[in-house]
């Protein structure tokens, strides 16, 4: 494995089938592994356009980024722990989240498990041990130590953590405090680092003077990985390898998955501002799901047809999914005050009262829009 | 006299500011060649330059802390908070240090610099990207804490906030970046910090309120006045230190109180305008002082609009005071 600034890679950048089949992959797990990267791909087009067309308000793309987190995702065992970003709503489509969950996130509506407290892309899956995401930047990383290090004290053998974040997020306070404990303790976590090159606009030159962002895991006393991100096989490799370490209690790994973000940052952001094009374009002949369509059909286990009729099928699947959400009304107005405290205080009570008496002396609140800028 | 949006208002005022005084230096996230996630930086990278205008790693920590020690040394640094949400993780900076620095080295040192942030609410950005968290830092000495309502003010304000001696936190509202344009004075000017705004004149009931509410207010006061309830509607401008004598020559005037806040009723500002008003006007009171806030909640991405003080809740609690008898 590649450790501090050299590069992890298994295919080749372009087409035929060089590199091996990682170890422990069947053809069927190579195939499950392309459909949930189309899958995320389509979900992310759909989102774009449902904010576009006005039905959502918000949405964080993650277009060329679906191997590195798939590749990832494909690593984790049953019981392990996840501490996502806003980008990587792949890894609910990977482990089977019904679609409507996500959906009703995205509309905020009566049946969203976070009940629209959140702007969109903020899930929160317990049943697949996802924690709540928050958008300030970093804040999952310390939490995940601290995951990991309960892990241990609880004595569960078969638990590793894992925080994604971006090459912004190394510039955290809590990338510091959490990659430094989960050292120290040793602790069962894995640290996955996608390195999409911006930060919104901010390059990753700008963001650290260091060779890698891998590089950072010598401080902590930790192995650093850094991986072609674009290489799901590679960062397949890559994530297993550090979850079995994480489990032999052999300390935590920092995965740098070197990718590119081919959107805009959010659904209200222009990279035209800020990015040269032949950044982009340059990255855009490396796409991660053109290369791995390329291995799989040298190897045979994959035509046109078969991607057509799966591509068809999850349309439809999104297509059923987006209906029942958009047709879903709004939480309850009285919503508002729950789930501050485990009880309702004296002084919510009273403010839910005001609430209700204001309603009924002069109607419904008007809902006054807003659109969000960034 | 050109006419400006608050947005246009304030990025009218940095470019003042960097051409007057090549002390003055701005850092944060974005802030370069995007402009700002708002567009309030926008041009001063290309004027400036990458060493005045700097685009910084990811760490409101170190975009403060990094501040600090250049107002030390001298310089007149202008950090943006991307949302002021964001914030927290330079809590230190701001509450141990840049706070502190005058005080604690008996007057030697001090921290001219002047933290840029977008407030409130009124964008659909849920918990993260809406919070009105003025009193946090109103409840630390050595600050500043000042929050325009209008462009020619947020103009003057943070020209005067840039050119003052001490700390500022200066809020803006972002529901106001592009509510409507006035007409701005070119070039410099200021604005004091140590005044409040007297908006509309009433002899009824005096509104205190700031930031992103007062033209909900104003809107409530003008539907009063239909009704026959003259408003005396004060914008603060200034929470930390603020300007009391206006307000308490309102109430000995009127005898009725309404605050009105965005932020979570407990502990917000306007506690503190009602307890300074108990303390100095009881004998002037005809009716309770009434607080119209946020709910002591998060603040909810669905449910925003519930959640915000709307013009009704406003103009409810004016007639609610005007009939107390
Ligand atoms: C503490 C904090 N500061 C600023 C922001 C605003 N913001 C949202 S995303 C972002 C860039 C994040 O970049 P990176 O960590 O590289 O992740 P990516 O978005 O590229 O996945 C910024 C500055 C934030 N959410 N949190």
């Amino acid at each position: 494995m590649a450790t501090g600034t050299e590069m992890h890679v298994v295919m080749e950048a372009k087409g035929k089938a060089k590199g091996r089949t990682p170890k422990g992959l069947g053809d069927d797990d190579l195939k499950a592994l392309f459909r949930a990267m189309l899958f995320t791909r389509l979900f992310d087009q759909r989102g774009m356009n449902l904010q576009r067309q006005g039905r959502i308000g918000f949405f964080v793309p993650s277009m060329g980024q679906e191997a590195s987190q798939i590749g990832t995702g494909y690593a984790m065992g049953n019981k392990d722990v996840l501490y996502p970003s806003y980008r990587t709503h792949s890894l609910a489509l990977l482990k089977g989240v019904p679609l409507k969950v996500l959906y009703d996130q995205l509309w905020g509506n009566a049946t969203d498990l976070v009940k629209g407290r959140q702007m969109p892309n903020h899930f929160a899956i317990p049943s697949i041990n996802w924690v709540s995401i928050s958008s300030p930047i970093g804040t999952q990383i310390s939490q995940a130590a601290g995951a990991a290090r309960a892990a241990q004290i609880r004595g569960d053998k078969d638990v590793a953590v894992w925080a994604w974040f971006g090459d912004g997020g190394t510039s955290s306070n809590d990338f510091h405090a959490g990659l430094n404990f989960a050292g120290v303790w040793k602790a069962p976590c894995i640290f996955m680092c996608e390195n999409n090159h911006w930060a919104i606009s901010v390059p990753e030159e700008m963001q650290t003077a260091s060779v890698s962002f891998a590089d950072k895991a010598v401080a902590y006393g930790m192995r650093g990985v850094r991986v072609d991100g674009n290489d799901v096989l590679a960062v397949y490799e890559a994530a297993r390898e550090a979850r079995d370490r994480a489990i032999k209690g052999e300390g935590p790994t920092l995965i740098e998955t070197v990718t590119f973000r081919m959107g805009p940052h959010s659904s209200s952001d222009d990279p035209k501002r800020y990015q040269p094009p032949e950044l982009f374009e340059a990255w855009q002949k490396r796409d991660p799901i053109d290369r791995y369509r390329e291995w799989l059909e040298a190897k045979d286990l994959w035509s046109k047809d078969e991607e057509e009729a799966l591509a068809a099928e999850l349309q439809k699947e999104i297509a059923t999914a987006v209906e029942a959400a958009e047709s879903t009304p709004a939480p309850d107005v009285e919503t508002v005050f729950d789930d501050v405290y485990a009880e309702l205080p004296k002084m919510l009570i009273e403010q839910r009262e005001a609430l209700r008496a204001q309603i009924k002396a002069s109607g419904a609140i008007e809902d006054g829009g807003g659109a969000f800028p960034l | 006299m050109p006419q400006m949006t608050m947005l246009q208002a304030i990025n009218d005022a940095m470019h003042v500011a960097m051409e007057r005084d090549p002390d003055v230096v701005m850092l944060g996230e974005d802030i370069g060649k995007k402009g700002g996630v708002f567009g309030a930086t926008d041009g001063l990278y290309d004027k400036f330059g990458a060493l005045r205008v700097m685009d910084t790693p990811l760490s409101e920590c170190g975009i403060i802390g990094t501040a600090v020690g250049m107002a030390l040394y001298g310089l007149k640094p202008v950090p943006e908070i991307q949302f002021l949400d964001f914030i927290y993780p330079a809590f230190d900076q701001i509450v141990s240090e840049m706070a502190k620095m005058r005080y604690r080295s008996g007057g030697q040192f001090t921290c001219p610099m002047v933290v840029r942030s977008p407030s409130g609410g009124g964008i659909r950005g849920g918990h993260y990207h809406s919070q009105s968290s003025e009193a946090y830092f109103a409840h630390t000495p050595g600050l500043r804490v000042v929050m325009p309502s209008t462009p020619a003010d947020a103009k003057g304000m943070l020209l005067a906030s840039i050119f003052n001696e001490d700390p500022v936190i200066f809020l803006e509202p972002k529901a106001l970046y592009r509510h409507g344009k006035q007409e701005v004075q070119e070039g410099w000017y200021t604005t004091s910090l140590d005044e409040a705004r007297r908006v509309r004149e009433g002899d009824d009931v005096t509104v205190v309120t700031w930031g992103a509410m007062v033209p909900i207010v104003e809107d409530a006061a003008g539907t009063a006045a239909e009704n026959g309830v003259a408003c005396d509607v004060i914008d603060l401008r200034s929470i930390l230190p603020w300007d009391y004598d206006t307000v308490l020559d309102s109430v000995r005037k009127t005898g009725r109180l309404v605050v009105v806040q965005e932020a979570p009723r407990t502990c917000g500002f306007a506690s503190e305008v009602a307890a300074t008003v108990a303390e100095k006007a009881i004998d002037s009171l005809e009716a309770p002082i009434a607080r119209v806030t946020g709910f002591d909640t998060p603040f909810p991405y669905a449910l925003e609009h519930v959640y915000k003080p709307d013009k009704k809740r406003v103009l409810g609690a004016i007639e609610f005071t005007a009939r107390w008898a």
